[in-house]
């Protein structure tokens, strides 16, 4: 113990003695830089949900970073891509030790991540101090790139994603419910998470707005298997519309149950994104059939081909709806390493960490797995990335549910018909 | 300042004036939520049977589990929380059998064969699982405070999910539906699915089988000698060693078939996090039920079912609250403490109150 | 005295199926291909590679250290090392070669043979204890009809699903490419290498025993210093990083890696250092008991200075990152302290603690945000709210507590868990919804501010946590010591007896749980401002767990235990964070050892290690 304690002391007055030289000399941007000596690889990282009850969609982000990684054999203006993964959990705390340690790495530029808003909630002021980006691939609540506090907004700068912003999915798939199908009775449920509360009330209020009735806004628990009692409470409204946002496997639970509750033959479900997994007809089965499900607009064969190289890598399709987007964040924070670095005199690579944050935010019509690109500056969308016309309403047919075709056909596509 | 707590009490106790108002207004808030849902009548009789006949279904799942608590914690006294791991690990494996039948067509050509087939295979692996716990880490800790085996339980539920999920991956899977548990029964008005049958009689199948095996058997005398004392067993030369295990071995038998029936019943979810909340609630009912006595680990089951089923609908609906369904477990946890506050010892009691200091 | 011997072979055979059975499971959990990811020492050795040769290692120097003992021979010990090494690539070699194309046979031919074999042996067994003919040829019908049902549906999913991997999702290309050593594409080579290899390492593990003991220990030392090192890069470069210059580290890490070199020098530094203490640590030892009460006085003095010292410098020696895991810590041996009370010292099973933390965290949190949720728009600062927090911590204890007091034991137990959930389930629900955020939170949590400094960086919060665990420590100190203490100290013991030596149980439980509440409420206001965002799913029943197994892991009632419990429950998992997807697993493992080997817990108090000596059935820890 006491050799530990002396050798703390020694070192903490070498530190003192020896104060750092400044090593950016040749940096002139005004956040700092990132030098890439000449030996060493170009960093990023992931905060990625690794362990509870939502590890499925951790591994699914990973999976699209790893894959973008790959496509580039690992390389980046001939050096190394190193990838290092960090447990942001789903929450706030985890999301905040992430980022920690990711922005205890002076060579670190950015990182992909998080899935859950909450997490990013925690991450994002660790991420903006240390002057890194964070571009996150499942985020969807609003607040994240609302930059006004008093209205419950937490953006801060250098933070992006490439998933919907839960405004532009609800209101689209409202959108989509009213004009489209025609219906006036909606009613919701959410699973308390936040990103399936945060969409299941834009849909409503978005609804209501447009002269529907929202005749039931309700919710379950995370772990439910028994959908029956709030489908009994939902019958007695007779609603057209069944706004389910939830995840798998409650998504699927109040799928399959429906069909047994007497009163809800004719309702349609609408799943949002959470919902756009290939697993889902076929976990679900027959009831499956029918179902609309909200989810990004993938451009054919880049995508078929990223699914083949799936299965080849993991030998499985992708657990959830969102390793596009992962990928597609991978591929905006390497071409804005691309773009930014500059070759320093000692062959090391200067990067610049505004000048990194300046550059995805330039990122225009960039064509992404998951559509065109084009990150917005303005609150409530700052950092915003998806385009919100590259969402489509896919129609679940047996197809998918008997053969594991994936993805359903669309039914219904955004980019075709913008309202605004 | 640690004065402040003084009351007096031979003549009147504040916590027993307490305990009462509590009472009151817990009883109070479930009849003016339930008349006033009742009043109402949006939700109808045969609703209300559907509700209840589900919540029966579900109850026996539940009872299926608690009676792996039940019978382990009559015999050593001692919370198994790794149990809900136990019914997971049965229930994630034979997905994969089920899903091999579904593709050959077995599955729907004789369906009975292959249910049974799949309940023996889930059986034997949470067995298997439940057998390897207890050599493993329960036995080293026999006669070590009650709080080790407890803390040793959490270590084995986390360290059996990780492995699961590191063996299977961490994805969703299915049951396959079997064709003929697809129909439903019409009773009147009443709407009864042919697969919540199946779940309750096959439920009551395993539950007297294990009622037999523990009142009637040679193997089941010996749990029962030494669930009252271990010396006076050895003595009588019972092998305790071998009981026990056989313990463990039954429970995770038990959870096992209850991983498929309930793979039967809620065919979707499967995945290593799975037992968790079942294991959790398995573990409420078989306390409800008064934990170490089988009958009451069944009835136990069967009432946080239907609680759960009805609850929310019948109560908090009725009180105004929105979003009553996300609150279920707040109603069964509240049914709970208003049982324990009147029945300390659950509704049936257990059965081996000697015991406790 | 050699291999034939039944008993030595035995003895053999079972560590080499055991260390085979340990590679064969960290292989199909994804460990192994997980940890080749890790490089322990720059090209030179990963962790996965690491785990492949260490195992067979330490089983061959126990099983040499086993069998020297009783006398074997020199050649059947070292023969017996390489046996064992040999057997460790057994199951793995096994497991590969079902999962090649050409050898899948083999598969289905075990499959179809293992009930037959297997039941014989089991028969075999009972014959051998002389049972009757009948029962005989009963249990080898029912042991073959039981595992003919696993074997047969084993097969059938095989042949359904076709690869392996199908179902195994760890039994993959990485998976092969590691434990062959690169040569996946052939195999039988693959097979070869990884057998010598590890039968090279069992030959060493075994050789090991003949090294005289000072020198032995020494190296040992060393080499486990190195690797530990190595294996845990990201946190000695972290520590480094703030002691050192960048170039100076750059020589001895690449990145996360340990440089070869510096492996070297750390590896000889560490053995020279392990050879001193080997040789002279006894007698330094004897040298302190030797001391006059007056100087070992002093020495004592010294070494507190030094520890108080290390603690108020902790921030600066360990950087932002550990100080970050060094608050959690803290908010952890808060709870900690807190829920002793209850448990500890007044034997009551709590398993809601989870409760009084997020009451703490949500009153801190809507007193003071910023954003639409605040009540007070930023008027009431931290300060201001903490004793407020731990006022409402304490009031919800109590109210919570009332309806319990008549329950015992697991009834208190599962009562308690079930108020957590309630707590929890009521936090997301969209009921309470207008007043705490529901699912969404709370968020815009200013951070505490200090003579006008914003306390921001977790090296800054150290020192609120750090003042409130010590403030905590001297109340529970003068608690246990106090009437009311030894009041518990006899409910924890036995309540009845303590009812009828005329102690008021009711208002004494009532006070345990009240004051247990407090220091909840306050970790939980300190984590809102830490975070700055609140949201219900931080508020599980995980937390309430942590709680109780670090004070178990640490030694139930005592104080120095509860802190070392939280370094090892709630640090190494951080630390562990490297091998994220695992971190559970091995936490997991680490609560069942520590409990089958260490029952008492790591820093016991010396009443429980009486009772647990005596054979007594504590129910110290029983919770009735």
């Amino acid at each position: 113990m006491k050799k530990t304690i002396a050798s703390f002391i020694l070192l903490s007055l070498v530190s003192v003695l020896w104060s750092p030289v400044s090593a950016q000399d040749a940096c002139t941007d005004n956040l700092g830089c990132v030098i890439v000596a000449e030996d060493e690889p170009i960093v990023i990282g992931a905060m990625l949900v690794q362990s509870g009850a939502v590890t499925y969609l951790g591994d699914d982000s990973l999976g699209g970073v790893e894959l973008a990684i790959m496509d580039r054999n690992g390389e980046l203006m001939g050096r190394e891509i190193e990838l290092v993964l960090e447990d942001s959990l789903c929450s706030a705390e985890g999301g905040q030790a992430a980022a920690q340690r990711l922005s205890a790495d002076p060579t670190m530029i950015g990182a992909i991540g998080t899935n859950c808003s909450s997490a990013a909630q925690g991450a994002m002021p660790i991420i903006s101090d240390a002057g890194m980006v964070m571009i996150a691939p499942s985020n969807t609540s609003p607040s994240l790139t609302n930059e006004d506090v008093a209205s419950g907004g937490s953006h801060l700068p250098g933070y992006f994603r490439t998933s919907h912003n839960g405004l532009v999915e609800g209101m689209r798939n409202a959108e989509f419910a009213i004009h489209v199908l025609g219906t006036s009775k909606l009613a919701t449920v959410h699973d308390g998470d936040p990103y399936t509360e945060g969409l299941a009330r834009v849909v409503a209020d978005t609804f209501a707005e447009l002269g529907g009735e929202v005749v039931f806004e309700g919710a379950v628990n995370k772990g439910d298997t028994d959908m029956a009692s709030i489908l009994t409470e939902i019958a007695v409204y007779q609603p057209d519309i069944a706004y389910v946002p939830l995840f798998e496997p409650e998504v699927n639970f109040f799928a399959a149950q429906m069909q047994h509750i007497a009163g809800l033959e004719d309702t349609v479900i609408i799943g949002g994104g959470a919902s756009f997994v290939a697993g889902f007809p076929e976990n679900t089965g027959e009831a499956a059939i029918g179902i609309f499900v909200s989810g990004p607009l993938v451009t054919g064969e880049a995508y078929e081909q990223l699914l083949v190289r799936w299965e080849e890598e993991y030998g499985s399709s992708p657990p959830s709806g969102y390793h596009a987007h992962a990928y597609d964040a991978t591929n905006l924070l390497l071409n804005a390493v691309e773009t930014v670095a500059v070759a320093g005199d000692d062959g090391s690579l200067i990067i610049g960490r505004q000048a990194i944050r300046d550059a995805i935010a330039a990122t225009e019509n960039y064509p992404g797995l998951t559509g065109s690109l084009t990150c917005q500056e303005e609150s409530p969308f700052a950092g915003d990335c998806a385009p919100g016309t590259a969402l489509a309403m896919f129609e679940i047919t047996e197809a998918e549910v008997y053969d594991d075709n994936w993805p359903p056909p669309v039914f219904w596509s955004f980019s075709e018909n913008v309202s605004e | 300042m640690l004065h402040m707590f003084k009351w007096k009490t031979d003549e009147f106790s504040w916590v027993d004036f307490t305990i009462d108002v509590l009472r009151i207004l817990i009883v109070l808030a479930i009849v003016v939520g339930s008349w006033n849902t009742l009043s109402e009548g949006r939700i109808s009789f045969a609703q209300w049977v559907n509700l209840f006949i589900a919540g029966l279904s579900q109850g026996s799942i539940y009872a299926l589990i608690a009676l792996g608590y039940t019978l382990v914690y009559g015999i050593l006294l001692m919370i198994n929380f790794a149990h809900g791991e136990v019914f997971m690990a049965g229930a994630f494996s034979t997905v994969f059998l089920a899903e091999a039948l579904n593709r050959t067509g077995f599955l729907n050509q004789s369906p009975v064969l292959a249910i049974l087939l799949m309940i023996l295979f889930a059986g034997l692996v949470s067995m298997t699982v439940a057998i390897l716990l207890e050599r493993i880490a329960y036995r080293p800790l026999r006669g070590s405070p009650r709080l080790v085996p407890l803390i040793t339980a959490i270590g084995a539920s986390f360290f059996l999910q990780y492995t699961f999920r590191g063996l299977y991956g961490s994805g969703f899977k299915a049951y396959p539906q079997v064709k003929i548990l697809q129909g439903a029964l019409q009773i009147g008005s009443i709407n009864i699915p042919t697969v919540q049958i199946f779940v309750f009689v096959s439920a009551l199948v395993l539950m007297f089988g294990l009622y037999w095996l523990v009142e009637r058997s040679r193997i089941g005398k010996a749990m029962r000698a030494v669930s009252e004392n271990k010396e006076v067993a050895r003595l009588m030369g019972i092998d305790i060693d071998w009981v026990i295990l056989f313990t463990f071995g039954v429970g995770g038998f038990l959870a096992g078939s209850a991983g498929v029936i309930n793979g039967m019943f809620r065919p979707q979810g499967v995945n290593f996090f799975m037992g968790f909340i079942p294991g959790i609630k398995a573990f409420t009912a078989a306390v409800l039920g008064g934990i170490g006595n089988i009958p009451g680990a069944m009835l136990g089951g069967l009432f946080l079912g239907v609680i759960e089923a009805i609850g929310p609908n019948l109560v908090l609906a009725g009180l105004g609250i929105p979003g009553a369904n996300q609150l279920k477990d707040v109603i069964a946890f509240t049914m709970l403490v208003l049982v324990l506050i009147f029945r300390p010892q659950g509704i049936l009691g257990e059965r081996l109150s000697e015991k406790k200091a | 005295m050699d291999l034939s011997q039944s008993r030595t072979r035995q003895a053999i055979i079972t560590l080499g199926l055991l260390s085979g059975a340990l590679i064969l499971f960290t292989g199909a959990v994804g460990m192994i291909a997980a940890f080749h990811e890790r490089e322990v020492v720059n090209d030179f050795i990963t962790l996965g590679q690491l785990v492949l040769l260490i195992t067979p290692f330490i089983f061959g120097y126990t099983a040499a250290n086993r069998l020297g003992m009783t006398g074997e021979s020199p050649t059947s010990v070292i023969g017996g090392g390489i046996i064992i090494g040999l057997l460790t690539t057994l199951p793995t070699t096994l497991l590969l070669l079902f999962n090649s194309d050409e050898f899948r046979f083999l598969l289905d031919w075990s499959l179809r043979l293992a009930p037959f074999v297997v039941a014989t042996a089991i028969a075999w067994r009972l014959h051998r204890q002389n049972v009757e003919t009948f029962t005989l040829i009963g249990s080898w019908l029912l042991a073959a009809v039981l595992i003919g049902i696993v074997t047969f549906s084993l097969a059938l999913i095989f042949e359904v699903k076709g690869e392996l991997r199908s179902v195994l999702v760890n039994i993959n290309r990485d998976w092969v490419e590691v434990v062959t050593f690169d040569n996946r594409k052939d195999l039988m080579r693959g097979i070869f290498v990884f057998s010598l290899a590890s039968a090279v390492a069992g030959f060493v593990g075994s050789l090991c025993y003949y090294v005289p003991r000072t020198p032995r220990r020494a190296m040992f030392y060393g080499l486990s210093v190195t690797l530990l090192v190595g294996a845990f890069g990201e946190t000695v470069r972290l520590v480094l990083q703030e002691n050192l210059e960048r170039d100076t580290l750059n020589q001895l890490f690449r990145r996360d890696t340990l440089r070869q070199n510096a492996a070297l020098g750390l590896l000889v530094v560490s053995t020279v250092i392990g050879y001193l203490w080997a040789a002279f640590g006894d007698r330094a030892r004897q040298g302190f008991q030797n001391l006059g009460g007056q100087q070992r006085q002093t020495t004592q003095m010294i070494g507190t200075v030094l520890f108080v010292a290390v603690l108020l410098m902790l921030p600066w020696l360990i950087g932002r990152t550990l100080s970050d895991v060094a608050v959690t810590i803290g908010l952890f041996v808060l709870m900690g302290l807190g829920l002793n009370i209850a448990i500890g010292l007044a034997g009551l099973l709590d398993l809601g603690y989870v409760t009084n933390y997020a009451v703490g965290a949500y009153i801190l949190a809507v007193m003071t945000s910023i954003g639409p949720l605040g009540l007070m728009k930023g008027t009431f600062s931290f300060w201001m709210v903490i004793p407020i927090a731990l006022l409402a911590a304490m009031f919800a204890g109590f109210i919570f507590a009332v309806p319990v007091l008549r329950m015992r034991g697991d009834y208190l137990a599962i009562a308690t868990l079930g108020f957590g959930e309630i707590i929890g389930k009521l936090a997301i629900s969209d009921w309470l919804k207008p007043l705490i955020g529901g699912a969404q939170g709370v968020q815009a949590i200013p951070k505490p501010i200090f003579l006008g400094t914003e306390l921001r960086n977790p090296e800054q919060l150290y020192y609120i946590v750090l003042v409130a665990c010590l403030v905590t420590l001297f109340v529970s100190i003068r608690l246990n010591n106090s009437r009311t203490g030894r009041q518990w100290m006899a409910i924890r013991e036995d309540e009845d007896v303590a009812t009828a030596m005329g102690i008021d149980t009711a208002r004494a439980k009532l006070l345990a749980f009240t004051l247990s509440a407090a220091t909840g409420g306050v970790a939980g206001a300190i984590f809102a401002a830490k975070v700055g965002s609140v949201f219900p799913n931080s508020f599980t029943v995980f937390i309430s767990i942590n709680v109780l197994s670090l004070i178990i892991v640490g030694g139930i009632a005592s104080n120095p235990g509860i802190v070392v419990g939280a370094v090892v429950l709630i640090g190494l998992p951080e630390l562990l964070r490297e091998f994220s997807d695992f971190r559970f697993l091995l936490y997991g493992a680490l609560l069942i050892m520590m409990m089958i080997n260490r029952p008492q817990g790591l820093i016991p108090t010396k009443i429980v290690t009486h009772e647990m000596r005596a054979g007594v059935k504590a129910k110290v820890a029983a919770g009735d």
